[in-house]
């Protein structure tokens, strides 16, 4: 497409970028067949198509309002429009420039500021978040019911493993899994267990950024990015870990993208690039160490198996079949899922600030989860797990717990 | 053909880009509002601009309103106070039309039918669905699946594109050489005119009686009536299918092979070729496993029973082989089938990785004359210092060139311009037309001087008079005013290219 960008962009980092992934888009319109928020509202406007035009509009100088703003926020950042554009646009770092940029034109008014101010301090510091959950499952009947779909039930996570190995990895040092559901950790580290990898957790990390970088604080969140990359250095330096295995697909994405968001910072940009390469999603990691799996595991039970394949994973990380591929080899009946790009509202905060078409979406996605009956809902993502957990009576659980219990312990 | 000279005011609102008078704006916006709930109405710059213009950016035009009803009712509802008013109005689906069809009017209203996006009913004994405009085309298809029925025409675009939009631009796809095109698999429609009638022409039996309206409203790009539901004809899925996918060194030797292909009397369910910049376009996406060495490949497709696949595909291949192919290779699955398609289905988006702007160009050739016109292209590259990039239909002889350039560039949209100009006057004079499928729309306006005669585009006007007296829907497009005919004439004496005059037309 063409672009005249204005004087006060042109020619930075944040500008050129823009400006190269603009003239890649060459408004064919595929892009709004798979993007949720059209498929819901119907309006260009609400299409990656029509945000890469707002966001286009201006860059080249037309000053922001609260309504570019509006259709920015409306936007999942769920990338579905990445997987279907063919001229291979890159839309969410776009969206990200596009937002700060409307950000710093467009002042929110107070309750908004108030609201994102609270998630950000809240949700991203895990004593805050677990005190504050407690409280809030108490007090659940206080709340909007929107609400409720963060708060999920309390599962006993189970030993976590003694032995010691010479393979090892790091896990993240997460901020709200580790209070809302520590039963993934704790699977995670037992099923690495027992192929003979040692999980270990870095106490000085945290979290990794998200929920900072979704609610525009994109310094905040470039802070958490570097305290990570402080804490993992040494151990991924050293050659001690072989790599930082996330099990929220969330947060893979997240540290998969220091590289990129911290390419203009000297004192990081190489290590960041480091830390990314050698990110792994827990469905990457273990893909190829299938024969290891496959050696201490019995056969499974629960069977009749959704798979809710997160967008953070397929649209994100670009793994469209990694889970997939991971649970059937172990014995999972997968049963069809349709529209199964289609995002199920939770993206990250999103489900708190976007209420209306988060539940939407919600409604859409279990109505096809449910469509033939699973025993059980598997997710690869803390946020869409809890989401999804709030509008349905079948278990919901991250795919990991389910091989956790096919894990015969020698 | 002689027709009397008509007193037409076929120039009223043919300016596109005229501005609405100071206040109208506010004025027609107060009084749909009054008809439309608030979500319906976009009025704000920021909101208009995203709309101006379809998939062929190079046209943009700010529409003065878009409106975006959700029922029936409320589509009366506007166009009524359109009427009134004297609005011009621009039908909109996907907005991924290639020859601006769906450019908004400066002093008109954008009226979009995307929320119109339910299939309201699939009989399987009947095999038809009954649909909203805004239903994307493969979504047909997903629903009829579940009963072993497919939805034919199946444009590039499919997987966006509206069956609103199908039908106003009689759009074909890769399986129409068989099956034929949007007009052949639609029974019946529902629609709006200027004037808030509904109408319906043609039913769920193959033929109507009285004159066949139906047949004339399709291809209507728009300038006749707002359809609001459709009556699509389901074929049932065929057993098996296959496709071959031929390699050859020279895009001639590839195009005499399609010609032999049909005189051999087969009727592929799909006959495409690409060139080898497409394919390198392509491939990096898609990965289908094209032969990126290939000066051009071909891709033919066969269906029907396992026997009557392997038969055709066996007399294919002999074919191929005879006229060149330098490598033959067969889809082993259905997933291998997909994937093959696939490449050819994104062509052109994908053009947008080696190339920030293309212009797809939509002409029809004599299947023979093939070579002939690459050979041209080629010519022409040089000519105007711009590489295209080439992807046919093939087995009809619908040429998509899609012409490379940089719209950030001064001076270079124009000169693409001129070389798709180019490109249709050959297609006129090898016997062939300006548009295969992808409309006229206000991009090839001036074509259209070229292919009919005055009488001709008169007689175009008294159709559209019929259906909308007043001239509001979708006007400046489509048929080119005699003023803006003898325009373009004078343009072409002074660049000594005078059209023929001589030739046939039709
Ligand atoms: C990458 C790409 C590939 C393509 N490949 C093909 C192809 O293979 N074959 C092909 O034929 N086309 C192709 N096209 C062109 C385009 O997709 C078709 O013309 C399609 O039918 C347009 O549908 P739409 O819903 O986007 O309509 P729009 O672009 O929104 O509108 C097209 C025209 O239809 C009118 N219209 C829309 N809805 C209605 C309605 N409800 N009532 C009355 N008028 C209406 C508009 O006024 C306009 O004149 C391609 C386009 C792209 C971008
Ligand atoms: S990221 Fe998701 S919601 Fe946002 S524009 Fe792309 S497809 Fe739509
Ligand atoms: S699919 Fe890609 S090129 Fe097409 S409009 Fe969307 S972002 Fe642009």
């Amino acid at each position: 497409m063409e672009t005249r960008l204005a004087d006060w962009i042109k020619g930075t980092t944040q500008g050129d970028s823009a400006n190269d992934i603009l003239r890649a888009c060459v408004h064919c319109g595929f892009c709004n067949a798979t993007c949720p928020t059209y498929q819901l509202l119907g309006d260009e406007l609400d299409g990656p198509r029509g945000r890469i035009y707002q966001i286009k509009q201006v860059l080249e100088g037309t000053p922001a309002t609260r309504n570019t703003q509006l259709h920015l926020d409306r936007c999942l950042t769920c990338r579905a429009c990445e997987t279907t554009c063919p001229s291979g646009v890159d839309y969410g770092h776009l969206v990200d420039i596009g937002r700060a940029v409307v950000e710093s034109q467009v002042r929110r008014p107070l309750n908004e500021r108030l609201l994102h101010w609270l998630l950000r301090e809240v949700l991203t510091r895990r004593g805050l978040f677990g005190g504050a959950l407690r409280i809030g499952r108490a007090l659940r009947f206080a709340l909007p019911r929107a609400l409720h779909a963060g708060l999920g039930e309390h599962r006993a996570p189970g030993a976590w493993p003694r032995r010691t190995h010479a393979r090892k990895v790091l896990l993240l040092n997460g901020c709200t899994q580790p209070a809302l559901a520590p039963s993934i950790d704790a699977a995670t580290a037992r099923v690495l267990d027992a192929i003979g990898v040692q999980a270990l957790v870095d106490a000085r990390s945290g979290c990794c950024g998200a929920i900072r970088h979704h609610l525009h604080d994109q310094r905040g969140a470039l802070q958490n990015a570097r305290r990570n990359i402080d804490a993992w250095w040494p151990q991924l330096d050293s050659g001690a870990v072989e790599a930082i295995v996330i099990n929220a697909s969330g947060c893979t994405t997240m540290v998969r993208e220091y590289a990129w968001l911290l390419r203009e910072d000297p004192a990081y940009a190489a290590r960041a690039r480091r830390v990314s390469d050698a990110t792994r999603d827990l469905a990457q990691f273990l893909g190829p160490q299938l024969p290891l799996l496959l050696r201490c595991v019995r056969p499974a039970s629960i069977t009749r198996i959704a798979l809710q394949n997160p967008c953070t994973l397929q649209h994100g990380l670009k793994l469209k079949h990694d889970v997939e591929q991971l649970l059937s080899a172990l014995g999972a009946q997968l049963l069809p899922v349709d529209e199964p790009h289609l995002c199920c509202g939770s993206a990250g905060t999103y489900s708190l600030l976007q209420p209306k078409l988060a539940l939407e979406l919600r409604a859409r996605k279990l109505a096809h989860l449910l469509h033939a009956q699973p025993q059980m809902i598997l997710s690869a993502n803390i946020g869409c797990l809890l989401h999804l957990a709030a509008g349905t009576a079948v278990a919901l659980r991250h795919w990991i717990e389910w091989i956790d219990e096919l894990i015969v312990t020698s | 053909m002689l027709l009397p000279e008509f007193d037409i005011d076929e120039s009223r609102w043919s300016g596109v880009a005229e501005a609405p008078a100071p206040g109208r704006q506010l004025a027609v916006a107060q009084a749909l509002r009054a008809l439309l709930p608030a979500d319906c109405v976009l009025s704000r710059d920021e909101e208009l601009h995203p709309y101006e213009c379809d998939g062929l950016a190079v046209f943009r035009q700010q529409p003065m309103l878009v409106v975006l009803p959700r029922t029936e009712t409320e589509v009366r509802a506007v166009l009524l106070a359109c009427r009134r008013l004297e609005v011009p109005v621009v039908a909109r689906g996907a907005g991924t039309g290639l020859s601006g069809g769906a450019m908004p009017h400066a002093a008109g209203v954008v009226l979009s039918l995307a929320r119109f996006d339910r299939i309201l009913q699939i009989d399987p004994a009947a095999r038809i669905a009954r649909v909203q405009p805004g239903v994307r085309n493969l979504a047909v298809s997903e629903a009829a699946a579940a009963y072993g029925l497919f939805y034919a025409p199946d444009p590039s675009s499919q997987i966006a594109c509206t069956i609103g939009g199908n039908v106003a631009e009689n759009s074909g796809g890769v399986h129409c050489l068989k099956y034929g095109l949007t007009l052949h698999n639609v029974l019946g429609l529902r629609g709006c005119t200027i004037d808030g009638e509904p109408i319906e022409l043609g039913g769920c039996a193959l033929d109507a009686p009285g004159l066949d309206l139906l047949a004339l409203s399709i291809g209507s790009e728009g300038l006749l009536l707002v359809v609001t539901e459709v009556i699509l004809k389901l074929l049932p899925k065929p057993e098996l299918a296959q496709v071959v996918m031929a390699s050859f060194d020279d895009v001639g030797k590839a195009g005499e092979a399609v010609a032999a292909i049909i005189a051999a009397g087969i009727i592929p369910s799909g006959l495409e070729m690409m060139d080898r910049k497409a394919t390198a376009a392509v491939e990096p996406f898609v990965r289908a496993g094209y032969d990126l060495a290939a000066e051009a490949i071909l891709l033919a497709e066969s269906d029907g029973t396992p026997d009557e696949v392997a038969d055709e595909v066996r007399a294919m291949e002999r074919v191929l082989q005879a006229n060149g192919a330098t490598a033959i290779a067969v889809s082993a699955s259905e997933a291998e089938r997909l994937r093959f398609w696939s490449g050819r289905k994104n062509a052109f988006p994908a053009a947008g990785r080696i190339s920030p702007d293309y212009y797809c160009m939509d002409g029809t050739i004599p299947r023979n004359r093939l070579g002939h016109m690459l050979k041209a292209i080629e010519r022409m590259e040089h000519k105007y210092g711009l590489k295209c990039m080439n992807v046919f239909h093939a087995g009809d002889g619908n040429l998509h060139p899609l012409i490379l350039f940089d719209a950030n560039r001064s001076g270079e949209w124009e000169r693409a311009d001129r070389f798709g100009a180019d490109i249709l006057e050959l297609c006129v004079q090898l016997g062939g037309t300006i548009t295969g499928e992808h409309g006229v729309g206000v991009e090839k306006l001036n074509s259209m001087c070229v292919q009919f005669s005055p009488a001709e585009r008169a007689a175009f006007f008294s159709v559209k008079r019929a259906f909308d007296p007043p001239g509001l829907l979708n006007p400046g497009k489509c048929i080119p005013t005699l003023a803006r005919c003898a325009e373009y004439g004078r343009m072409h004496v002074r660049h000594g290219q005078l059209p023929h005059p001589d030739l046939p037309r039709f």
